[in-house]
């Protein structure tokens, strides 16, 4: 798995809240048995006209957003769909980290992405940021005021630090197994084998059938 | 204090906590299909691991195949490749796999209760989000990315972190042609589509007692839409009965089946289990629902206007003026005087044979409107052969629908089963972004009557106001 210790790169910002995995990847692209090749499809129906040129109507084409690689975006990213593919389209695409808002919602609070695309970010080394949904809007509007705006993402001090003009600098809570997980670039399946023993010990004494005594 | 019936499945299923403070979780069941297993089985072959345990691993083929009488030969090579590969896996790594003509095969969340898989205090784990469907019958069942399906097939475990817990009860007595697909559609509207984002939900209440197994499927295939990647029901009796039924072959039978009862009769919250939230609906008050949007959150009752876009709590102005503008829709629109193109039945969350059922009642001697596309795929070759023995086929096609063989079809549009751009379609799924159904197609989320009654009627239509005959 890839690792993720700290990047710095350009932020684009796209205004969109609830972005399904269906957006991110769609359909017809599911249908390859590789693991790669997504890049230049991800966002596609918003990316693209029908007859295959680049939307110009579509925020991520904007030119100053050429080679960036830190996302901004609304609340409930990556919803819907399972599809690991959605992950893949946006690394090979060059994206390194997604920051999308929590949100309070009839009191409580809405974390900012979809469970299993979350989960799915983690083992494909791509940092999804959590932050408040003022945080966001000041990311909006220093990316809107300032073309070609850069930040540096920090896992190991859990900070993000926009350059100047805008000086902003942001904390993230991440827990500490994923933090572990993708500074380590660890292979998850390799550190569960570790556990082998127990895994066999537990199917020993289990039938599905019958609750174990406690 | 006394356990939720997620905790008790949870904890039964423990194989080890982990010091980064997530569990090492033990699965029973794996399910897989064509789409998000390639590049799993293609990581076992370059890392020379293999299934740990094939005997709790089954597989089908739903999203690509084609649902016309000529669907054995599918033409799109790229779909062929996908589904001759599932076949290849499975063969080389010993996993049973109900093929494509098989008369097992099925939309993988239909047939794993159908063929008694899926059972009562089972972890169930598949590449597909709405795994959480297995969970009607109270076992823990979510859906994995491929990374996960690989450590899944490597390790028959699952690190996971423990979701919060959300009760939801559904009070009351619903009014007449009110089902389950609208009290999920309700709930969505209610919490919004994060609103459960880190929890499972564990739908309860007397409302949902009496609901049959087909339509609590229904209910819990929908909780991944408010978020939540699981939603359970507690096993009661109406899920014994449909367990002992015959044609479960993997079901538990005679003596072990009692003492699997017995176990199962454990599951159910203790009266002073705490939750970390909890709602209550009152199912005597909920309408017909029927999205206008392109999230499931975006839903009214039949008989609301279409909201303006200042007005609507959770969604901001540009969230409802892109959403309006995809779907052709502007605010103050009555759906009713809206016509619709397309009408899918079918879907993992209302191609059940109750769902055929329900649809058969309001098209029988009737006719659909000569403007509408009506499409009705069972979910399994088993509800094929089922609705065929009930004679339900030819209601469909006299009322001018299409009847076809099972599979994913018009949910998602990866076989040749989709929307052109803009048509509009009354469909029993579960999604209705941008583009799932086909590109530029509008989707509308209805229950299988409302559907069935817009194809009729040519546009959206009150389902209560329905003539009794
Ligand atoms: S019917 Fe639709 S939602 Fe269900 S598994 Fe198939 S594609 Fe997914």
């Amino acid at each position: 798995m890839e690792s993720f210790s700290t990047h710095t790169g350009i932020v684009a910002t796209l205004n969109r809240s609830n972005v399904d995995t269906d957006q991110i990847i769609p359909k017809q692209f599911l249908k390859s048995i590789q693991r790669t090749g997504y890049g230049p499809n991800a966002f596609f129906d918003w990316r693209y006209t029908d007859d295959g040129k680049p939307n110009t109507d579509f925020e991520l084409n904007d030119p100053r957003f050429a080679g960036r690689s830190i996302l901004a975006t609304r609340n409930n990213f990556g919803c819907g769909s399972s599809r690991e593919h959605a992950v893949w389209a946006l690394v090979q695409d060059g994206y390194r980290v997604i920051i999308a808002p929590w949100k309070e919602v009839n009191g409580e609070r809405v974390p900012g992405f979809a469970d299993i695309f979350r989960s799915n970010a983690t083992k494909n080394g791509l940092l999804t940021v959590e932050l408040s949904e003022e945080e966001i809007e000041q990311i909006f509007s220093a990316v809107a005021s300032n073309l070609g705006q850069v930040a540096t993402v920090d896992l190991p001090s859990q900070k993000i630090t926009f350059q100047e003009p805008n000086a902003l600098v942001f904390g993230f809570d991440i827990d500490k197994g994923s933090k572990e997980r993708l500074l380590e670039g660890l292979d998850d399946i390799a550190l569960t084998l570790q556990y082998e023993e127990d895994i066999t010990r537990f199917e020993t004494s289990y039938d599905p059938y019958i609750p174990v005594e406690s | 204090m006394g356990k939720t019936l997620f905790q008790k499945v949870w904890e039964r299923h423990v194989v080890r906590e982990l010091a980064d403070g997530s569990t090492l979780l033990y699965i029973d069941r794996h399910l897989v299909h064509e789409v998000t297993s390639p590049q799993a089985f293609e990581g076992l072959r370059l890392s020379g691991r293999k299934i740990r345990r094939p005997e709790l691993t089954f597989s089908t083929m739903d999203h690509n195949v084609p649902t016309t009488e000529d669907r054995m030969d599918i033409k799109d090579p790229v779909s062929r490749a996908q589904v001759e590969a599932l076949s290849q896996n499975c063969e080389d790594y010993g996993v049973t796999l109900f093929k494509i003509g098989d008369r097992r095969q099925g939309i993988v969340h239909m047939i794993g209760p159908e063929l008694g898989l899926t059972l009562p205090g089972m972890t169930i784990v598949c590449g597909d989000s709405h795994t959480s469907t297995h969970g009607a019958f109270g076992a823990l069942a979510f859906g994995i990315g491929t990374s996960e399906v690989e450590h899944v097939l490597v390790t028959q475990t699952l690190n996971q972190r423990k979701p919060r817990t959300y009760k939801v009860e559904f009070t009351g007595t619903p009014g007449p042609r009110i089902f389950s697909k609208d009290f999920v559609l309700k709930l969505i509207g209610t919490i919004g589509t994060a609103g459960g984002t880190g929890h499972v939900f564990e739908y309860c209440g007397e409302a949902v007692s009496a609901l049959s197994m087909e339509a609590r499927m229904s209910i819990c295939n929908m909780s991944i839409e408010a978020g939540a990647r699981a939603g359970m029901i507690a096993p009661d009796e109406t899920t014994y009965a449909y367990i002992a039924a015959e044609n479960r072959p993997y079901a538990p039978k005679g003596d072990q089946l009692d003492r699997a009862i017995a176990y199962w009769k454990t599951l159910p919250s203790d009266d002073d289990a705490a939750y970390d939230r909890t709602l209550t609906i009152d199912t005597s008050r909920i309408a017909p629902q029927v999205t206008w949007g392109n999230n499931p959150g975006m839903v009214i009752d039949i008989d609301q206007p279409i909201p303006e876009p200042d007005s609507l709590a959770g969604y901001s102005r540009a969230d409802v003026e892109n959403a309006l503008a995809y779907m052709g829709l502007a605010p103050g629109t009555f759906l009713t005087d809206v016509p619709v193109d397309v009408v899918f039945i079918g879907s993992c969350t209302n191609a059940r044979i109750e769902d055929l059922r329900l649809v058969a009642e309001i098209l029988k001697g009737r006719k659909k409107a000569d403007h509408v596309q009506l499409l009705i795929v069972p979910g399994s070759q088993q509800v094929r052969e089922q609705a065929e023995a009930e004679g339900l086929p030819e209601i469909f096609k006299a009322a001018g629908g299409e009847w076809r063989y099972a599979g994913c079809s018009m949910c998602l549009g990866m076989n040749p089963d989709q929307l052109r751009p803009q048509q509009r379609c009354a469909s029993t799924s579960n999604r209705n972004f941008e583009g799932r159904q086909g590109k530029g197609g509008r989707t509308h989320l209805v229950s299988p009557q409302m559907a069935a009654a817009a194809a009729v009627a040519g546009k959206f239509f009150d389902i209560r106001k329905w003539p009794e005959t």
